[in-house]
């Protein structure tokens, strides 16, 4: 009985230092939501699908491709979120997957390498003027 | 000392370290207050508020910085200055999916756009938009291919539209004036002629 209560009682107090420690590390690590400018956040199928959103990095793909591979000969309309763009697509070579072949560049099955946002983050252009007109700069600590 | 009460004094510990640093980070009197530290700049994937750090590839992806390094700097967006990183051959992005060989079609041709109010003329380069961009990319959807047929404001650029379509999401931010507004008024020697590359970003 004793042994009991005071294995309850562990498990309590591991329990509260462990969120402690949670609380602590959030506090400190918190990130800003400092992303990398032009990071595009695709996110119109995703949560509802269960996977995380996908980050497209504009600045990776621009140091290998000038924008007129993807925006004029791909198709990618200039809007984040404006492509309507699912696996089977892209499993059919459209969109990403002109490249994320296993030819170009490495192949679908690399899931979390595209899906690899917050979970619940919307579409959007990080960083974008827009974005900060609606939050200024300073602002973004909430 | 009974285990459960150990664990007592961990958590005080703790709850009071957090709290100490909590308080410590909210310095009324920090030299900048607003200004967001340089050091935050171009953070790697698991820091950067939208990569979910709990996911495994998050961390196989290249961070910013490692990548950056030998490139020309600028003041925002990216922090590097891409223009100059092409010119430079610092970067040798393909101009075709495949084709390591094609070569864009370069347009060397400056509009020059006089401005009211107290602001430099804007000129505006295609050679540098063409090394990039393809001309179906602007005409005739944003930019109608025709002098004067085409309305241009900065509060429509800050909005999106017409410059504010790349300007401000993936090319340089409107905050970087004048790289763009860079013929000052009433005076015809600075990068008029067509054909002549535009003033570079500012000297520092
Ligand atoms: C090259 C990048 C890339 C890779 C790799 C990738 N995806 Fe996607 N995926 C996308 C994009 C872009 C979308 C559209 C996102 C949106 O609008 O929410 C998407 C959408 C989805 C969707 C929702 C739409 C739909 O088609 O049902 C699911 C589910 C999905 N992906 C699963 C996967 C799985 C599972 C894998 C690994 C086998 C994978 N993805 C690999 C880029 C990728
Ligand atoms: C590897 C392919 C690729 C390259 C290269 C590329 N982009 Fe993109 N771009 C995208 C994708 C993907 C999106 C998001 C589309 C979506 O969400 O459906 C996008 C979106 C955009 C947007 C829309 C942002 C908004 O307002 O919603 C702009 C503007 C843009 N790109 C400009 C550029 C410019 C300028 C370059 C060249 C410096 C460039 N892109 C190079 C793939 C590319
Ligand atoms: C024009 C070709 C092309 C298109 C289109 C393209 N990519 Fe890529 N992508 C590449 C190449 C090449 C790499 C580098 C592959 C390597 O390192 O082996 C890459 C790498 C990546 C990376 C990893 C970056 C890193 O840090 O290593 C991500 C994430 C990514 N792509 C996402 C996407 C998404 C999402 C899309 C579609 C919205 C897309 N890509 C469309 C060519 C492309």
């Amino acid at each position: 009985m004793k042994t009991e209560v005071l294995g309850r009682l562990r498990r309590f107090w591991i329990g509260v230092a462990m969120f402690a420690f949670a609380a602590g590390g959030l506090a400190i690590l918190a990130p800003e939501g400092n992303a990398e400018y032009a990071d595009v956040v695709i996110n119109n199928y995703s949560d509802k699908a269960g996977m995380r959103p996908v980050v497209f990095p504009h600045w990776f793909h621009r140091v290998r491709f000038r924008c007129k591979v993807c925006h004029a000969d791909l198709g990618f309309q200039f809007k984040a979120g404006g492509n309507d763009i699912n696996m089977v697509k892209i499993i059919e070579g459209q969109f990403c997957g002109a490249c994320h072949n296993g030819e170009i560049a490495w192949s679908v099955e690399n899931c979390n390498l595209c899906h690899s946002a917050v979970p619940n983050t919307p579409t959007q252009v990080h960083e974008s003027t827009l974005q900060k007109l609606v939050a200024p700069a300073g602002d973004r600590k909430k | 000392m009974r285990p459960w009460k150990l664990g007592a004094w961990l958590v005080l510990g703790l709850a009071l370290t957090a709290g100490a640093m909590l308080t410590e980070a909210a310095d009324p009197n920090t030299f900048n207050r607003l200004l967001p530290s340089a050091a935050k700049r171009n953070p790697p994937p698991p820091d950067d508020g939208i990569h979910d750090p709990v996911n495994e590839g998050t961390h196989m992806l290249q961070p910013p910085k490692d990548a950056f390094g030998q490139l020309p700097k600028a003041p925002s967006g990216n922090y590097i200055d891409w223009v100059k990183s092409l010119d430079g051959k610092k970067i040798q992005p393909r101009y075709d999916r495949i084709d390591t060989a094609a070569e864009p079609i370069v347009m060397d041709l400056n509009i020059v756009r006089e401005v009211k109010g107290s602001m430099p003329d804007v000129v505006y380069p295609h050679k540098q938009h063409t090394e990039w961009l393809d001309c179906s990319n602007c005409h005739p959807a944003i930019f109608v291919p025709q002098k004067g047929a085409n309305q241009i404001s900065m509060a429509g650029i800050l909005l999106g539209e017409k410059c504010g379509v790349c300007h401000g999401k993936v090319a340089f931010p409107v905050s970087e004036c004048v790289r763009c507004h860079s013929k000052p008024k009433g005076d015809g020697a600075a990068a008029q002629k067509t054909g002549t590359t535009p003033p570079d970003a500012p000297k520092k």
